[in-house]
C-alpha cells in the first residue's frame, strides 16, 4: 500500500547514514534547528538514533506559539474581554499568558474562535457588527496570509494583533548568546519557500557556521545533516539548501512583496528569550486603520513570560533538550502544561512527550 | 394527508411503556431483531428478562461485556451507531476468544429524533448482528427530554462462550504480532467527515464484526497457538499495544513499514497532524501468537475478506519492560508511547 517511492525509503536511509557516520566529526557538535515540523518529523521518525555519538540536534525557537510573549496573549485577552471576537490559530488557545490562557478567557465567556486559514477571520467580520481581531502569529510562513486580508479590503469590522516574528534574526541572536557553541543550522523548508537562501547568506555569512535549508521528509533531513557535517569536516561554512524542489535563492517574490507592503521590520520580545533587533513585524503606519491596538485601549505591562523551575527559555534557545527539564513528562504533560513548549503542537517538549523522544534508542 | 408528528419523530411518549411504545417495538423493533433465537423466553416473548439454556462446562467458560455507544455524526462514511454498536460488543466478545451467543440493546433516544433515522440504525444493527450469527434476546427503550441527550445512545451487553478465553495480557518473549488489517479507517473517516475540516474522500469506517475472521484462529495448535488479542479502539494501535505491554510486562517492538495502511489514511494524518496509530479502529484485531504458529495464523486471516491485509508487525521481547519500540521505516527507533487522549473526539 506505500507509494513506490518515497522520502522514508529505507535503502536510502541506510546510504545516509552510511555518508553520516563517515562524516562524523571528532569533537562535540551542536546541531540547531528552529522548526517544529523539523521536530516532528526527527522525533516521529526516531532520525536522532543516526546521529554520530558527539552530535546533537536541537529545537531552537521553531515554534511560533511558544516564542510568542505572554504580554500579547495577555493583550488579545484584554481585547476580547473588551467585547470584540477574536480569531486566532489553533496551537495558541491553549498557550498560558501570564494570568490565563485564550481558552481559559473563553471559558469565562470571551468570544474566542479558532480558524485554519487569516480568511476565516474576513468571512467571520463580514457575517457580524461586532469588533472582529485577527490576532496574527507566526514566522515568514503565515505573514503572507495576514497580510493578504489587510490588504484586501477589510470590512470596517476588522483589525489585526500583529505578533509575527522573523526567523533569521534569531538565528543571529542565537549565535551571539554566551555558552551558546552552536554549530552549524538546519534551516528551516517553509520558511525559506517564502524568503528563500539569500537572507541567510546576508544574516549569517559573516558568523562562519554552516547553514543548510533543509525539507522534512525524514531523507530531506538526513541529507540535510550530511551537507552539514561535509561543511564542518571540509571548514568550508556556507549556504547550502537541501531542499531544492521547494526553495530557491530568490523566495517567493508575490509573497514578499506583500509583506513589504503592509509590514515594516521592528525590534520585538520572543518569549524565553528576550528582545531580538529587527526580529519582528508591525503593520505600516498606512495601515494605522486596520490595527487592532489604535481600536482598543488596551496598553499592558510585559509579564514574566517562563514560570521559575521551567526550562522554556533554555529549549528555546537550544541550550537544553526537554528531558534535560526536571518538570518534563513529570510536573509537566501536555494535559497540564506548566511552560509554552509544552502546549504548542510544534512546540519541544509537546513532540517528545506526543513521540517517545526521551532518550534517542 | 400528513404523517402526525408522533409518526414521524420519537415522542416521549414512546418511551412510556404504553400504547405508543407497543407501536414502536411492534412497527420497528420486533419485526428487525425479533428472530426466532435458541432461547426459550427471548425478545419477542417481551418478558421481564430473557432465558438461554445452561452450557455445560465442558464447553469452556462464559464471557460478559457491555459497552455504551455515543458517535458524532450518528451516519458517518461506512457506517452508523447501529452498526458500531453491534460490531463494538461482539468484537469485545470476539477478541476474549468467545464466540457471541446472545445480545441485549438498550436505546436512549432523544425527543424529536427522526423515526426514519431509527429505522435505519435498527436495520444497520440486525443486518451487522446477521453478520455474526448472534441475536437480541432483551432490550430496553428511554426516550429523554429535547436537550438531554444528543440524538440517541445505544448500549449493548454480549454474552459469548470461550472453549479457551483468551486475554490481552499473555504475551511471552518470542511471540509475534499481528495486525488484521489496515489501520486508522475509522477515526480517520468520522474525522474527515467533520464539517469544519471541509475534505472531501472516499475513506470509508472499517466498522464490522471480526468473530468469523478470528475465530478460525482460535482452533490452531488445538487452541494454544494465540496466546493474547485486543481489538485497537479508542486511542488506536498505540494505546492498545502500550496496555498490552503493560499488563505483560514485555516490551513490543513494531516495525512501522509492515503496519497496513491506506495511503489515504497516511495522507490525511499528514495533513491533520494526527498520529493514524492513535485514532480508533472497529473492525480489526491485534493478535499476538506463538512465533511458530505465525505464519499459519496469517494465513488463515488472509484466507478471509477482512484479512487479505493481515499482516506480522512486531515481536514480544525483554528488551525494554512495559514499553512499546517503533523501528521507523527509513532505519530509526523511538518509543511509541500510549496516547494521552483519543484525539478525534466522540467517535465510538
Amino acid at each position: 500500500m506505500s507509494p513506490s517511492f518515497h522520502f522514508s525509503d529505507p535503502k536510502r536511509g541506510k546510504a545516509l547514514a552510511d555518508a553520516i557516520r563517515i562524516l562524523s566529526p571528532p569533537g562535540p557538535f551542536k546541531i540547531v534547528h528552529v522548526c517544529g515540523t523539523h521536530e516532528m518529523a526527527i522525533t516521529r521518525n526516531g532520525l536522532r538514533r543516526f546521529l554520530p555519538e558527539k552530535v546533537t540536534l536541537l529545537e531552537g525557537p521553531g515554534c511560533p506559539v511558544c516564542v510568542t510573549p505572554a504580554s500579547d496573549i495577555d493583550t488579545a485577552i484584554a481585547i476580547a474581554q473588551a467585547g470584540a471576537i477574536l480569531c486566532t490559530y489553533g496551537d495558541m488557545i491553549r498557550v498560558p499568558g501570564s494570568k490565563l490562557s485564550l481558552d481559559e478567557a473563553r471559558s469565562q465567556g470571551c468570544d474566542i474562535r479558532t480558524i485554519l486559514s487569516a480568511a476565516d477571520a474576513t468571512a467571520i467580520a463580514r457575517e457580524t457588527d461586532r469588533e472582529v481581531v485577527f490576532f496574527a502569529v507566526g514566522f515568514e510562513t503565515t505573514a503572507p496570509m495576514t497580510a493578504v486580508i489587510a490588504l484586501d479590503d477589510p470590512p470596517p469590522n476588522l483589525s489585526l494583533l500583529v505578533s509575527h516574528k522573523l526567523i533569521p534574526p534569531a538565528l543571529v541572536a542565537l549565535l551571539d548568546l554566551p555558552d551558546n557553541r552552536i554549530g552549524a543550522y538546519l534551516a528551516p523548508g517553509h520558511v525559506s519557500t517564502i524568503i528563500g537562501t539569500k537572507p541567510y547568506e546576508t544574516w549569517l555569512d559573516s558568523r562562519l557556521v554552516p547553514v543548510v535549508v533543509g525539507g522534512f521528509e525524514p531523507l530531506d533531513i538526513l541529507y540535510a545533516i550530511a551537507l552539514i557535517l561535509r561543511q564542518h569536516r571540509d571548514d568550508l561554512p556556507k549556504v547550502e539548501n537541501a531542499y531544492t524542489r521547494a526553495v530557491d535563492r530568490e523566495g517567493n517574490s508575490a509573497a514578499l512583496k506583500l509583506l513589504d507592503e503592509v509590514f515594516e521590520v521592528a525590534d520585538v520580545a520572543w518569549r524565553g528569550i528576550g528582545a531580538i533587533p529587527s526580529s519582528g513585524l508591525r503593520l505600516r503606519q498606512t495601515l494605522a486603520h486596520v490595527n487592532a491596538l489604535n481600536r482598543f485601549d488596551v496598553d499592558l505591562p510585559a509579564e514574566q513570560d517562563i514560570i521559575p523551575g521551567c526550562r522554556c527559555s533554555d529549549i528555546l534557545t537550544a541550550r537544553a533538550v526537554p528531558s534535560d527539564c526536571p518538570l518534563f513528562a513529570k510536573r509537566c504533560t501536555p494535559l497540564s502544561p506548566i511552560g509554552p513548549c509544552m502546549v504548542g503542537a510544534e512546540g519541544a517538549c509537546s513532540i517528545w512527550f506526543r513521540y517517545g523522544g526521551e532518550r534517542p534508542l | 394527508m400528513m404523517p402526525s408528528s408522533s409518526e414521524t419523530r420519537i415522542t416521549q411518549l414512546h418511551g412510556a411503556g404504553g400504547e405508543l411504545m407497543g407501536q414502536l417495538l411492534d412497527r420497528l423493533i420486533l419485526p428487525k431483531l425479533g428472530g426466532a433465537g435458541t432461547e426459550r423466553i427471548g425478545l419477542r416473548a417481551l418478558d421481564d428478562g430473557a432465558t438461554i439454556a445452561c452450557p455445560s462446562t465442558a464447553d469452556g467458560e462464559l464471557v460478559l461485556t457491555t459497552d455504551s455507544h455515543v458517535v458524532k455524526p450518528i451516519f458517518f462514511p461506512g457506517g452508523d451507531i447501529g452498526r458500531l454498536a453491534a460490531a463494538g460488543t461482539i468484537n469485545d466478545l470476539a477478541v476474549m476468544g468467545a464466540q457471541p451467543i446472545a445480545l441485549t440493546l438498550a436505546a436512549i433516544i432523544e425527543e424529536g429524533f427522526p423515526f426514519a433515522n431509527l429505522e435505519r440504525i435498527i436495520d444497520s444493527f440486525a443486518s451487522t448482528i446477521e453478520e455474526a450469527g448472534v441475536q437480541v434476546i432483551c432490550g430496553d427503550t428511554k426516550v429523554m427530554p429535547a436537550g438531554d441527550v444528543d440524538g440517541i445512545l445505544l448500549n449493548t451487553t454480549g454474552l459469548g462462550i470461550a472453549p479457551h478465553a483468551v486475554s490481552d495480557a499473555d504475551l511471552r518473549s518470542g511471540d509475534r504480532v499481528l495486525l488484521t488489517g489496515p489501520i486508522g479507517d475509522h477515526g480517520m473517516a468520522l474525522l474527515a467527515a467533520r464539517e469544519e475540516f471541509r475534505l472531501t474522500t472516499r475513506l470509508k469506517s472499517d466498522v464490522a464484526p471480526i468473530w468469523t475472521l478470528v475465530s478460525p484462529l482460535l482452533k490452531l495448535r488445538d487452541g494454544a497457538a494465540v496466546h493474547a488479542m485486543k481489538d485497537p479502539t479508542r486511542g488506536g494501535l498505540a494505546a492498545a499495544l502500550n496496555e498490552m505491554a503493560r499488563k505483560s510486562g514485555k516490551c513490543i517492538e513494531i516495525t512501522e513499514s509492515a503496519i497496513p495502511m491506506r495511503t489515504t489514511v497516511r495522507g490525511l494524518s499528514d495533513l491533520l497532524g494526527i498520529s493514524p496509530l492513535e485514532v480508533a479502529n472497529e473492525g480489526k484485531a491485534i493478535l499476538v501468537v506463538a512465533a511458530e504458529a505465525a505464519a499459519d495464523a496469517l494465513h488463515a486471516l488472509q484466507q478471509h475478506p477482512l484479512g487479505v491485509d493481515a499482516e506480522i508487525v512486531g515481536t514480544v521481547t525483554d528488551e525494554y519492560p512495559n514499553r512499546v519500540i517503533l523501528d521507523t521505516e527509513v532505519g530509526g527507533r523511538r518509543f511509541l508511547d500510549m496516547p494521552l487522549g483519543d484525539p478525534v473526539p466522540r467517535i465510538c
